[in-house]
């Protein structure tokens, strides 16, 4: 009994949680690499996705959490799902791999990961010394509209700018009927 | 001290991330894979942004702020993305990035 209710403290379901939310986070971004049919990519994406918010809640940032949803799962995922739509057909069989090529691309991102790993592990983090506990959406809304007000309007003026290109690039090549 | 109150492990989540990305985007040839691969590469960097903003910034709100313009840059790059996608099918018939060599000399 006694091992039983330390088992459910409050920290071991936290971390529990945690470790869920890594695996899915990974096992979803490998599918979205690794799996041939280009569909499974776009739902291991989502998975994956879905895993990284799920880290910004651990983060703090429930706000964040819900934009990472809204925009990536619901925005970008779709999209990409209407690119596969119109573009190659998925009964084609996909084209064989080049042995060489992916051996190379493996080995270069494990060069990457030892390079970044070990630069990870000797670094020293030191936290500002003065901390704010400030975390709420109000104070992300004044940032926007004071210290980050020209960023802001950049954002979207770019993003009007690539809906505008957007529809330009695509539309080209088309017949009327 | 508890797996979540780490910023060590979140940045080697984001490098485990970024590496997965990588290498998608070194080895797949669909251009829809690569892209699928560069957004992963853009969620490390998001993770890490956050996890800095957690453990380290004297404020905590201008991560979550810089993670907000990161998605929504990635949302005009995976616009951008996707229509010259379509625009290449059309013209070539195949989105292989190796098909895609009308430029080569």
């Amino acid at each position: 009994m006694n091992a039983v209710s330390a088992l459910l403290t409050p920290q071991t379901a936290a971390t529990a949680a945690f470790v869920m939310v890594i695996g899915l986070t990974i096992v979803g971004a490998l599918i979205a690499v690794g799996a041939r049919n280009i569909f499974h990519n776009v739902l291991g994406l989502c998975v994956s996705l879905f895993g990284v918010a799920g880290i910004f809640l651990f983060l703090n940032s429930p706000f964040v959490a819900l934009m990472e949803i809204l925009i990536y799962i619901g925005a970008i995922c779709i999209a990409i799902c209407f690119a596969i739509m119109l573009s190659e057909p998925m009964y084609l069989p996909p084209p064989p791999r080049n042995k060489v090529k992916v051996l190379g691309a493996a080995i270069g991102a494990a060069g990457i990961f030892v390079f970044l790993g070990l630069l990870l592990k000797k670094t020293q983090w030191t936290a500002a010394p003065e901390r704010s506990t400030d975390w709420s959406v109000t104070t992300i809304g004044h940032y926007f509209l004071t210290n980050y007000a020209l960023i802001f309007e950049l954002v979207s003026l770019l993003l009007l700018v690539a809906m505008i290109g957007a529809i330009v690039t695509a539309r080209g090549g088309r017949s009327k009927p | 001290m508890l797996l979540f109150n780490q910023l060590q492990t979140y940045l080697f989540l984001a490098l485990v991330l970024f590496v997965i990305g990588l290498y998608g985007v070194l080895a797949r040839r669909s251009l829809i894979a690569i892209l699928i691969s560069v957004e992963l590469i853009l969620n490390a960097a998001s993770i890490n942004f956050m996890a800095f903003n957690r453990f380290l910034a004297p404020h905590p709100a201008v991560g979550q702020v810089i993670t907000l313009f990161i998605m929504a840059v990635a949302a005009a790059e995976a616009a951008i993305a996707l229509s010259i996608i379509v625009a290449v099918y059309r013209k070539q018939k195949s989105i292989n990035v190796e098909h895609a060599t009308e430029l080569r000399g």
